[in-house]
Parts: C-alpha cells; structure tokens; sequence
C-alpha cells in the first residue's frame, strides 16, 4: 500500500464492516490530513479473533478540523481532533 | 467499584465497556456479589494459579507496582522538561525513550508527548474504550473511563472545558487527541509565568493529574 506523507489529504473509508475496529464511526467518511506515521503495529482487526495482527498495518496520525467533523460545531474556527488511523481506512483524495 | 485483574495476553492498558456494571451503581450492600464479569475474571485467575502459569505473589506485585504510578510520576517528568531543555526536546521526541530516566517504560505501548503552547491547548480522550497514560500518571480517574466524556469532549470539547473550569480563549486552537490505538497521549501544560525562579521539586506541585490530560491547566497557569 503506498505511503502517504504528511500533507497528504485523506478520507476515512465510510464502510461498516462487522468486528472489533478501532475507526470511530465518527470520521468515516470524512476528510482530514496526515500530520505523522508513527510506524507499523499488528492489525488489532485480526488480533481481536485470536490472529496474529500479520501483516502489520502503518499507522498514522489524522489530523481533522472539528467543522469538517461536525457541521454544526461551535467552537473556534481553528480547533481540531487529532485521531490515530490505520492505513486500510485511509484513502488519498 | 473494583478494578478488575486483566488477564489479556498483551498489554492493554484499557478497560472494555463489557464489565456489566453501571457507571454509577451505588456499592453493593453485599461484597460477594459479582457480576458475570467478575465472576469470570476470578475464575481465570484461579485456574491460572491452580496451573502454575502465574502465582498469587506475582499478581499481588503487579498491583503493588500499577498502584505505585501516580499523577506525581507524570509531575516529575514534566518538572524536568520545564527545567531542562534538552530532556524536554527528548521527551517529544519519544517519551517512552525520555521516561526511562524516571524508570518507567510503556511496555507495549508507545507515548506521544503534545506541548501546550499559547497557540494550541491539547486535551486527550479514547472514544473506543479507555486508553491513558497509565504507565506515567497511574489509573485513570473514573470520569475518563465513562461515555459522557468519551461522547462529548470530541463533539463539544470548549463546553467539556468549560465544566472543569477551563477556559480557552477562542483564538487558541483546542486540539483534540483521540487515542484509538497503541499510542498513549501525555499533555506537557504550560509552564506558569512568574515561575521562574522556582526548582523542579518546587514545579511539581503545580503539575496536576488534570493538567497532563488537558482538561485543566497547572495551578497558577
């Protein structure tokens, strides 16, 4: 899967498939961007079922801002919600 | 309410919403009643004893060292980035590498520092479960476990604030942190002005539990 380097316009995939995800399904769907990758970490996807989280999975860190996230938002017009995603719910815009 | 042993086979330092108790349930009259949870969780521990995987005395020191950590650990961390530089620059660098100083590590899992600066005041929260720091401020106070919080510090992070007597001003960005997966988030507050001539030992009874989470800042900050 290709890197995505910090900059880069993201969305989260807005799929609901069954299991334990760690994706909180309030930015599915959503567009925010990468701020840092932290590295690779096993799949907690397939290590909830007894797997062995192989392949691991890069994990970056998403940055949004908090009107992209919920329309009505009334806080400052700078805050933002910084969330840790795994690279398969990312898709480059 | 009890802590429960937790007898995963990695190192989670999160509690599952499953437990089966209600966040505010009143204590038991009586303490033998266990929930389902309970119940299973004591189960396990016996059969781990009665097979010789783990002992009674290896259990009873984890606890001893988890009750060890304390929100004055994470002060004294923080004390020191403010009072020296180069280990502040370590420690957002990669705090799992910066706390071995104090003797701590994140076993499993990994710490992200975020620096509050007058342009941007960090807050951290897990949405999913209950992920913190505990391997530098110790458990997490129950509010942090329970979903109000959870819910609302995403959607309405200024009213959240606000509650805890936290105001930001409107031109200072709120940051949220959302810790989904194996990063464990510490705030470093701000240093208070008029401090200056104050030591590190002297700074750590400003650093308050509260303040490394973001929901409040250092006393005097």
């Amino acid at each position: 899967m290709a890197e995505f380097a910090p900059g880069t316009r993201v969305r989260v995939r807005e799929d609901f498939p069954v299991g334990h995800i760690r994706t909180p399904i309030y930015v599915r769907g959503r567009e925010g961007t990468i701020t840092r990758k932290f590295g690779a970490f096993p799949n907690p996807e397939t290590l909830a079922i007894g797997r062995d989280g192989l392949p691991k999975k890069a994990l970056y860190e998403v940055r949004f801002r908090q009107a992209d996230l919920w329309p009505d938002y009334k806080g400052g017009a700078n805050d933002t919600l910084d969330i840790d995603i795994f690279e398969h719910w990312l898709m480059k815009v | 309410m009890q802590e429960h042993p937790h007898t995963h086979d990695h190192d989670h330092d999160h509690d599952h919403d499953a437990h089966g108790h209600a966040p505010h349930a009143p204590p038991q009259p009586d303490e033998k009643i266990h929930s389902y949870y309970q119940v299973l969780g004591l189960a396990l521990k016996e059969l781990l004893i009665d097979k010789g995987v783990i002992t009674a005395d290896e259990i009873r020191k984890t606890i001893e060292f988890r009750d060890s950590i304390t929100p004055a650990t994470g002060a004294k961390i923080v004390a020191r980035a403010w009072t020296d530089p180069a280990y502040k620059a370590r420690l957002l660098a990669d705090g799992g590498e910066a706390i071995g100083d104090f003797g701590l590590d994140m076993g499993g899992t990994h710490l992200v520092v975020v620096e509050n600066t007058p342009q941007v005041h960090n807050v951290i929260v897990c949405t999913l479960c209950s992920c913190y720091p505990r391997n530098v401020l110790g458990l997490p106070p129950s509010w942090y476990k329970q979903r109000e919080y959870r819910a609302r510090v995403v959607r309405e992070p200024r009213a959240v604030l606000a509650e805890f007597g936290t105001d930001i001003p409107g031109n200072v960005e709120v940051r949220v942190h959302d810790s989904t997966a194996d990063m464990r988030y510490l705030v470093l507050p701000m240093r208070p002005k008029g401090t200056e001539a104050m030591s590190a030992e002297q700074l750590e009874g400003l650093i308050t539990r509260d303040s490394m989470i973001g929901v409040s800042l250092p006393k005097g900050g």
